[in-house]
């Protein structure tokens, strides 16, 4: 519309860029490498080998963070889209996956858990466990919307009942899968030496990118996050959206469930998906957008998962034990949200302001 | 206009109405208590009228009361804090390494639960009240910091052996005249550790500070209404700090005494925890939206939750994850009781002014 | 300072950011006298209470308080508190969790211990010398909003304070309760408190009132006896139009032919969740009218349940003849109504989305989920109103919120022009913008009309009502009073049908 001055233009090209959202896990990624290359350029080395089937794969520590982003970057879709319309997290996505994985084991080994042919085909084991997630996520999504619980609080209740509930599907009991095809999921097909929980994770990005592409699903949900009145004036029906996103949440949940157990072929209700709630939270954080609702970019969320999983598997390299691993993701989300705050930007700003005032007067005139 | 009209404050007729939402939400907890205490005592046997059943529920939950009890205090100001599960292990890790491997005092490991206590509570509380972040996410990245750090102490699980702390531990207060005799005939104390003790100090400690001090009143009035209470004269920011700093201190002697429970120290201590102060508080009468609560209730809250699962285990369903179900759907009910009561007197309070209004205009 | 005067303020300034909300603004309350501080929106006289309240610091003037020496400084509502000066405002600010005697004694005193016994029963003599009829133990959110309002004034009497101000306290009050509070507020007089008492109800301020002192537009009308201010000229004061030239303004009223042009929207007996009493409604195709009546008379409720956005409690509502139900905005968009509302910063605009998807908003809800339009669909639509309604932003992805004012309500009403409505319903759509603007939507709203739209008109601007409404509905207290059109569309009968009371 209004043609902005050239000048002003150029200058703030860089700034720009700064802006843009996806500058935040960008960036995050870069510092990593960097680290990495420094610490020990061995890092990014890629090689192709065989496995034990003879079947070539690829190896090395960039694949296995694209191998090991999926669920997690799987799982930031969903949350996003949670967290912009209800203006707060879903914590018991872990706890869901357990069910959900416990759901396709009993389907496929049946009621006593050691059948050594499959008693289900896959597909049926999928659907179904993806009905199930999907109904915990509109169990979350009616607290939250109907009894305008807060998410987090209300997302509790699931959190801990469900490793509970995940080991009372299956009786305590622990169904190992024999059949070598359920391993291709969260393994490798033969003759294709590139995991197969990437391609499940690209194919769940083009599904997101559709769903946002012909639907208004992105639209109504920022309106609802940012401004809940003036979405219900302008004819939506807010409690609606938010529990619409849980339910895509728990669709999420499902598919990232299914590659977890497909890894292992069992499951194991205590450990499984440990934390990861903690790392979908902070992939949304990471991604730049703000954990209080509103807009958002699932790109930049899903480019946020996998920089989290890159600082994973970096703390990995240094010997650091999985169980240790939270505390310092803690600390890196403790920076972020103390970066974020309104209050610490507001003096950041000011300090800055402070700092250039001579130069941008000069540059305004 | 009628002379008799002009009494607008009159009481209201509805018992409900006179009775505040505090006690209201206490007696209904206490009610649910007695009543399925007088389950378990005829439904299920005698086991239930030994005053040990009673005692154990006591000596297995001392710890969980005084972390509830921190709990209730942060949730009367509004907030939340689910990171004193996790504090309770680092804790007890701590305390435990302390004692073993570096063969320290028990006064030396009563002070670093203490000083770890105190650290959460500074920190947390700084970020919530004066940096004004979600107390949600300060916490939770609270409850994931002390996880890992506990692994970082320590990644395995170990009994104490230092001797002094064992004979500490070991301690029990006999309770005279509520022993009972058992098959062969032989007369057994009843006992609690003390644990127990600790925790009904600061549950009495805790009651009284919310009730008489002006300092605990001013909790309610920062969770009744932020802006009000700022209005009010009273220092929100501060109180808000105080609430988390308590909660932190809390968690450090919670975490203590859950280590002398149990006796060491392991990375999986204290898991869910904080879910289950949560939910003590929830259902002992502390609203999650903040303003209204009781520490007795969180007492009652506590054994209520005690008291389902060993109904739960003597029923016979005795494996492990009917605590979690169990639990959790405890929460839910007394989350979405509290969420129809909240709706319910809005309503009532819009109606009773509606009425009002039309009782107005026929005059 | 003059003998028996309490606080005078003189030479009051206080500017915002493109706004001079007080332009040297005297004011004087006096011992013992009940004071109405009266003016439209806007016309300054919450800033003024601010000043006093130390919720803004003036930008300059003297405030002068009884018992201090020389001008006071307020910076804080803490210093005002000590100075003697308590606010009750309009949304209580107590806490409605904590008993009654608590909230008034507290964040008061030193810390310590709280005396419960003695609190009770200071609390309950406090509330028995002020005739309120309510047990100090009880819990306040049990009480009645008038009962909270008037322990709010008892915590207030009890610091002893010299200045009470009384920021709309009648607002949610029945008759009965009005009265109780007139009976408390005489009390005070009595004991020599100052009273400043901000309504909009003209029936409250010519009951209790002593004196009057009316703002406009940031500057002073007046200060006047109550017994030498009629009604009408209250009005004509505070809406400024003196009473002889308003026979004069008359000749551009527009005329609606009505005839051969059915009903596009009727209502009858609509009522909601708000409070209105329920009201008749219509309008015909191509007609513009509007609700008018001062601030708080109920005039956007009016139009709120017409649109379903409160909770609609009953009626009967016809659109293009055809008995529908419209309980939601959904409803009311499907059929052809649009609402642009009051407050654009809370319903209107959604404030990090861009400018072109504020503009799509409604067009896109009411054509579906599956249909979404595509970037360039909606960039041309975003452009095409940019453009039609001139709106200066820098790009279609500009977040809203950095718009101007005007601007972002030029967004709004280009998102519900877009949805080419049979009928819309402008509430106070020139409020807080530059007169270039409002000249250009009352223009946009004649031209819509000719184009046969349906148009509801509020504005707190009566002139500009007169200018494009051929039919005015008046409010009073959340009553419909009367409908005047063609002749009778004169500020003066206007300001008598909505002063009411010695007129009738």
């Amino acid at each position: 519309m209004t043609a902005t001055p050239k000048s002003a233009e150029k200058s703030s090209f860089l700034a720009s860029i700064v802006k843009k959202q996806i500058f935040i896990p960008i960036a995050a990624l870069l510092l990593l490498a960097i680290f990495n290359l420094i610490m020990d350029p061995s890092f990014f080395n890629i090689t192709l080998g065989h496995n034990s089937a003879g079947d070539p794969v690829l190896s090395g520590n960039i694949i296995s963070i694209i191998d090991y982003g999926s669920e997690l970057a799987i799982l930031a879709i969903g949350m996003t889209l949670v967290t912009a319309a209800s203006r707060g997290q879903d914590i018991s996505v872990g706890a869901a996956m357990a069910i959900s994985g416990s759901v396709v084991l009993r389907i496929l080994c049946g009621p006593n858990a050691d059948a050594a042919t499959l008693q289900a085909p896959i597909i049926v084991a999928f659907l179904i466990s993806c009905l199930v997630a999907m109904a915990f996520g509109a169990f979350n999504g009616a607290l939250v919307s109907i009894f305008k619980i807060q998410p987090m609080v209300a997302t509790l209740i699931l959190f801990t009942a469900g490793r509970s509930i995940a080991a009372w599907i299956n009786h305590n009991k622990l169904p190992v899968v024999n059949d070598k095809t359920f391993a291709y999921f969260g393994g490798y097909i033969p003759g294709i030496p590139i995991p197969t929980p990437v391609f499940i994770a690209i194919a769940c990005f083009i599904v997101i990118w559709l769903v946002l592409k012909f639907t208004t699903l992105g639209l109504y949900a920022q309106a609802v996050g940012i401004n809940e009145k003036t979405s219900r004036l302008n004819g939506l029906n807010p409690a609606f959206i938010k529990f619409i996103t849980y339910v895509i949440l728990g669709l999420c949940v499902a598919v990232a469930a299914f590659i977890k157990v497909s890894r292992v072929s069992t499951i194991n209700y205590s450990v499984v998906a440990k934390d990861i709630e903690m790392d979908a939270i902070l992939a949304v954080a990471l991604g730049g957008n703000s954990l209080s609702g509103g807009k958002f970019s699932i790109s930049a969320s899903i480019l946020g998962a996998y920089v989290i999983q890159f600082l994973t598997t970096t703390l990995y390299k240094f010997n650091v034990q999985s169980d240790a691993l939270p505390a310092y993701k803690a600390v890196v989300v403790i920076l972020l949200v103390i970066l974020s705050a309104p209050i610490v930007r507001e003096k950041i700003a000011a300090f800055c302001k402070s700092l250039r005032s001579p130069v941008n007067a000069e540059s305004k005139s | 206009m009628p002379q008799k009209d002009m009494t607008v404050g009159k009481p209201r007729r509805h018992l409900l109405r006179g009775i505040t939402d505090t006690n209201l939400l206490m007696s209904i907890t206490i009610i649910v208590f007695i009543l399925m205490y007088l389950y378990a005592i005829f439904g299920l046997g005698e086991g239930f009228l030994k005053a040990q059943t009673f005692f154990n529920m006591l000596n297995a939950n001392a710890a969980l009361i005084i972390l509830a009890c921190g709990m209730t205090l942060v949730m009367i100001t509004g907030g939340i804090d689910i990171s004193v599960g996790g504090m309770t292990a680092l804790v007890s890790m701590s305390s435990a390494v302390f004692l073993d491997k570096h063969s320290g005092s028990v006064f030396g490991a009563m002070m670093i639960s203490l000083g770890i206590g105190l650290a959460f509570g500074l920190i947390q509380g700084f970020l919530v009240a004066y940096l004004d972040i979600q107390p949600f996410i300060v916490t939770l990245a609270g409850m994931f910091f002390a996880r890992g750090m506990t692994t970082i102490v320590n990644p395995d699980q170990f009994n104490v052996q230092n001797e002094a702390f064992v004979k500490l531990k070991e301690t029990r207060i006999i309770i005279p005249k509520m022993g009972w005799v058992n098959k062969r005939g032989v007369y057994i104390d009843a006992y609690i550790e003390i644990g127990v003790i600790v925790a009904l100090v600061i549950v009495a400690a805790l009651f009284l500070f919310l009730k008489w001090t002006k300092t605990g009143r001013n909790f309610y009035a920062v969770g009744g209404n932020k802006q009000s209470a700022l209005m009010l004269g009273i220092n929100v920011k501060r109180t808000t700090f105080l609430a988390y700093l308590m909660c932190g201190i809390l968690g450090g002697i919670g975490g203590f005494v859950y280590f002398m429970h149990v006796g060491s120290g392991s990375p999986s201590h204290a898991t869910g925890a904080e879910m289950n102060a949560i939910a003590s508080s929830i259902i002992g009468g502390t609203m999650l939206t903040g303003g209204v609560g009781n520490i007795i209730g969180t007492l009652f809250g506590v054994l209520s939750l005690a008291l389902i699962q060993n109904i739960v285990s003597s029923v016979g369903l005795d494996d492990a994850w009917w605590t979690g179900i169990t639990n959790a759907s405890m929460l839910c009910i007394f989350l979405v009781v509290q969420s129809i009561i909240i709706a319910k007197r809005k309503k009532t309070n819009l109606s009773a002014a509606k009425s009002m209004e039309t009782k107005g205009v026929k005059k | 300072m003059q003998e028996r005067s309490l606080l005078e303020m003189r030479g009051i300034y206080k500017s915002f950011p493109g706004v001079k909300a007080l332009r040297n603004v005297d004011f004087t309350l006096r011992e013992g006298e009940i004071h109405a501080l009266m003016g439209e929106n806007g016309a300054g006289k919450s800033t003024l209470i601010k000043v006093l309240t130390g919720v803004h610091i003036k930008d300059s003037g003297d405030i002068y308080i009884k018992g201090q020496d020389g001008a006071v400084q307020i910076h804080s509502p803490q210093d005002a508190q000590n100075m003697g000066i308590s606010t009750v405002y309009q949304e209580i600010s107590l806490c409605p969790n904590l008993s009654v005697a608590e909230n008034i004694f507290l964040g008061r005193g030193k810390r310590g211990l709280v005396n419960w016994r003695n609190m009770n029963r200071h609390a309950g003599k406090l509330l028995d010398s002020l005739g309120i009829a309510v047990k100090p133990t009880q819990q306040l959110a049990s009480c009645s909003i008038a009962v909270q309002q008037m322990v709010a004034i008892a915590r207030a009497v009890d610091m002893e304070c010299s200045v009470l101000i009384l920021d709309e306290p009648t607002s949610s009050l029945d008759e009965s309760e009005v009265a109780k509070l007139f009976v408390l507020m005489r009390q005070l007089k009595e004991r020599g408190v100052g009273i400043i008492f901000v309504t909009h109800f003209l029936d409250q301020v010519y009951e209790v009132c002593d004196r009057i002192t009316v703002l406009r537009d940031g500057q002073l009308v007046g200060e006047y006896e109550i017994e030498n201010l009629p009604r009408v000229q209250l009005v004509s004061k505070m809406l400024g139009k003196e009473l002889d030239d308003m026979a004069d303004i008359k000749n551009d009223i527009p005329v609606f032919e009505e005839k051969g042009k059915g009903y596009v929207y009727e209502a009858e007996g609509l009522c909601s969740s708000e409070g209105i009493k329920p009201f008749n409604f219509n309008i015909r195709k191509g007609e513009v009218n509007g609700f008018t009546g001062l601030l708080g008379s109920g005039r956007s409720e009016c139009v709120r349940a017409i649109f379903g956005a409160d909770k609609v409690t009953g009626g009967k509502v016809k659109v293009n003849g055809r008995e529908v139900k419209i309980n939601k905005p959904i409803d009311a968009m499907k059929n052809g109504i649009a609402y642009l509302p009051e407050d654009r910063k809370r319903d209107g605009i959604v404030g990090d989305l861009s400018v072109r998807d504020n503009i799509i908003l409604a067009l896109q809800v009411k054509k579906g989920f599956f249909k979404p339009f595509t970037k360039a669909e909606a960039t041309k639509f975003a452009d095409e109103y940019i453009k039609l309604l001139d709106i200066k932003t820098a790009s279609v992805n500009t977040p809203i919120k950095s718009l101007s004012g005007g601007n972002q309500q030029k967004v709004i009403l280009g998102r519900w022009l877009l949805t080419h409505p049979e009928y819309l319903i402008l509430d106070e759509p020139t409020r807080g913008i530059d007169v270039g603007t409002k000249i250009d939507i009352q223009k946009l709203v004649l031209k819509l009309a000719s184009e046969g739209m349906s148009i509801t008109f509020i504005s707190s601007e009566t002139d500009e009502m007169l200018r494009t409404c051929s039919r005015l509905l008046v409010m009073r207290d959340r009553k419909l009073v009367g409908e005047l059109t063609g002749d009778e569309l004169t500020q003066t009968t206007i300001m008598n049908t909505i002063a009411g009371g010695e007129q009738e």
